[in-house]
């Protein structure tokens, strides 16, 4: 459905939108692939996960803050994508980026912190050379198959991941108070940053299922050809 | 005549309805298929004459809406009903208890002896305000209102009342707690709060009144709204749908006498929610009404 939802609205964006969308794709996948690089040579370097974030820190904080973009590339209408999914996902990451693991430096070493970062980036070296061949209109089947098939194990890698970040997190928290307001103020409202992080990890519960179900759709509509889609 | 029910998702064929003539109506088209069907009752029941067409209204004749013998008409099952009417106090019931419950500080939320610690005099105001509020709502749900149409959805029951208890727990615990603040600028925030308060419930009685008797009871028959002879009413002026306008600006100035976030929060959620909805009746009134009153806006004068 989504597939042909995105055929009938075959967009027609003006020629400078497209060129700024492939040089946004081509950029965010040059850089989603130096983080894959400095991971990859730490790795041999080291033979450990420990000190990854410092290796890849920076570029991690400049390419994943960037894809907030794709909400507004949503919003203003030159990408096909729902506002609210798009949101959603960048505003997941996003936070756990700036609101754990940069706000919350102990659990920067952490195993979760690589493992979370090991799954973004091939899944998004591949999803923005997605997108970039796309709009010049030719996708190697390769690069489609990659993009339907890799999520298999690496959404739940990510999944597990982002989770032992979050949990990690939770005793520095409360240790330290961070973002949380408490009464007596004079806006007569509290937070208390703990429960926000772990009501984010219960939102996990009900979305993981069905995103990934929703993937897996796709992929029978997309990889697996007109033989699934026309049952009757 | 015969018309045959088409399944408006699967496209599968249903039934055919034979006992139809051109001046059968889409409510009889409605009774015969619920005697086929005693699960389906009238108001479950959505005929399309596309299939991802809008409703039928239910005086339309075939007629009228040019389906002839061996047409089909789309169903859609609306699922489970409930009328408004329950839903409504349902939905307003909740909140005056959930409030009034807070507001006496129980030890299993606020701590033992909470209950002792002395309250300021905005804080009654405020469980004043919003018991008058609801049961307001309660009274013209019971006594005023008149609905238009019969029932909903029965999951808008849980939608609309975890929407109402919820923002009520949100509101009454901060406003009802012991280390509550009161406002920055004393008496004179909380008195003008207060009278601003009721002059806008004052308000959204007097369109809720005119409203009423726009309309009188058993028909169907729709009028544009008008200022009476109650000032309040002169908003229909300015805006299509003034009872949503006096009903945010009654939020709006009891967020301004208890100076807490969690009410303007729900003042900005209720002014969204009750913005679409103007938008919905002011686009209908345009298209209803040739001559409907150019300057007026959806809910609030002169921008929106």
């Amino acid at each position: 459905m989504a597939a042909e939802e995105q055929g009938e609205k075959k967009r027609k964006i003006s020629p400078t939108a497209t060129a700024y969308l492939v040089l946004y794709n081509v950029v965010l996948c040059a850089g989603w692939t130096s983080i894959g690089i400095v991971m990859v040579k730490h790795y041999l370097e080291t033979k450990t996960y420990h000190g990854m974030y410092e290796a890849f820190e920076m570029p991690l904080k400049v390419f994943q803050t960037a894809a907030v973009l794709e909400i507004v590339h949503a919003i203003i209408g030159i990408v096909p994508s729902s506002v609210v999914l798009t949101a959603f996902q960048v505003f997941s990451r996003v936070f756990l980026l700036w609101g754990i693991i940069y706000s919350v430096p102990e659990v920067q070493d952490n195993i979760g912190v690589t493992m979370s970062v090991a799954a973004w980036t091939p899944t998004e070296m591949i999803r923005y050379a997605f997108y970039t061949f796309g709009l010049m209109n030719r996708l190697p089947y390769l690069i489609t198959w990659c993009r339907y098939t890799f999520f298999i194990v690496l959404y739940p890698l990510g999944v597990m991941g982002e989770m032992s970040t979050f949990y990690a997190s939770l005793p520095y928290i409360k240790e330290s108070d961070i973002y949380t307001i408490t009464l007596p103020n004079d806006y007569n409202i509290s937070f208390n940053y703990s429960y926000f992080v772990i009501f984010i990890m219960v939102m996990y519960i009900p979305v993981f299922p069905r995103l990934y179900s929703h993937m897996i759709r796709q992929r029978k509509k997309i990889i697996g050809g007109q033989v699934v889609s026309k049952r009757d | 005549m015969e018309v045959s029910v088409v399944h408006a998702r699967s496209g599968k064929t249903l039934t055919t309805l034979s006992a139809l003539s051109p001046s059968s109506t889409v409510a009889d088209v409605k009774r015969i298929y619920h005697q086929r069907n005693a699960k389906y009752y009238p108001d479950r029941q959505s005929f399309r004459s596309e299939p991802k067409g809008r409703s039928l209204k239910d005086d339309a004749t075939l007629q009228s809406l040019n389906i002839k013998n061996g047409d089909k008409l789309y169903f859609k099952d609306l699922g489970p009903q409930i009328g408004w009417k329950t839903v409504f106090l349902a939905e307003y019931a909740g909140p005056l208890f959930v409030y009034l419950l807070l507001y006496t500080r129980p030890a299993c939320i606020y701590g033992a002896g909470a209950v002792d610690k002395p309250r300021q005099q905005v804080v009654y105001l405020a469980a004043a305000c919003w018991s008058l509020h609801y049961m307001k709502r309660l009274l013209e749900t019971q006594f005023v209102h008149r609905f238009s149409h019969g029932t909903m959805p029965i999951m808008n029951l849980f939608k609309n009342c975890s929407y109402y208890w919820g923002f009520a727990g949100f509101v009454a615990y901060y406003v009802n707690h012991p280390l509550y603040t009161s406002p920055a600028f004393g008496d004179i925030q909380v008195y003008a709060g207060l009278i601003g308060f009721l002059l806008n419930e004052y308000g959204n009685f007097s369109i809720h009144l005119t409203l009423r008797n726009l309309r009188p009871e058993g028909s169907k028959e729709r009028k544009i709204p008008y200022p009476t002879g109650d000032p309040m009413t002169l908003m229909f002026n300015f805006v299509s749908c003034p009872n949503y306008t006096y009903e945010v600006g009654a939020w709006a100035c009891f967020t301004l006498m208890t100076q807490c976030v969690p009410a303007a929060l729900f003042t900005l959620a209720g002014f969204y929610q009750m913005a679409v909805w103007a938008k919905g009746k002011h686009r209908n009134y345009k298209r209803e009404f040739s001559n409907y009153p150019r300057q007026r806006k959806c809910i609030i004068p002169f921008v929106l």
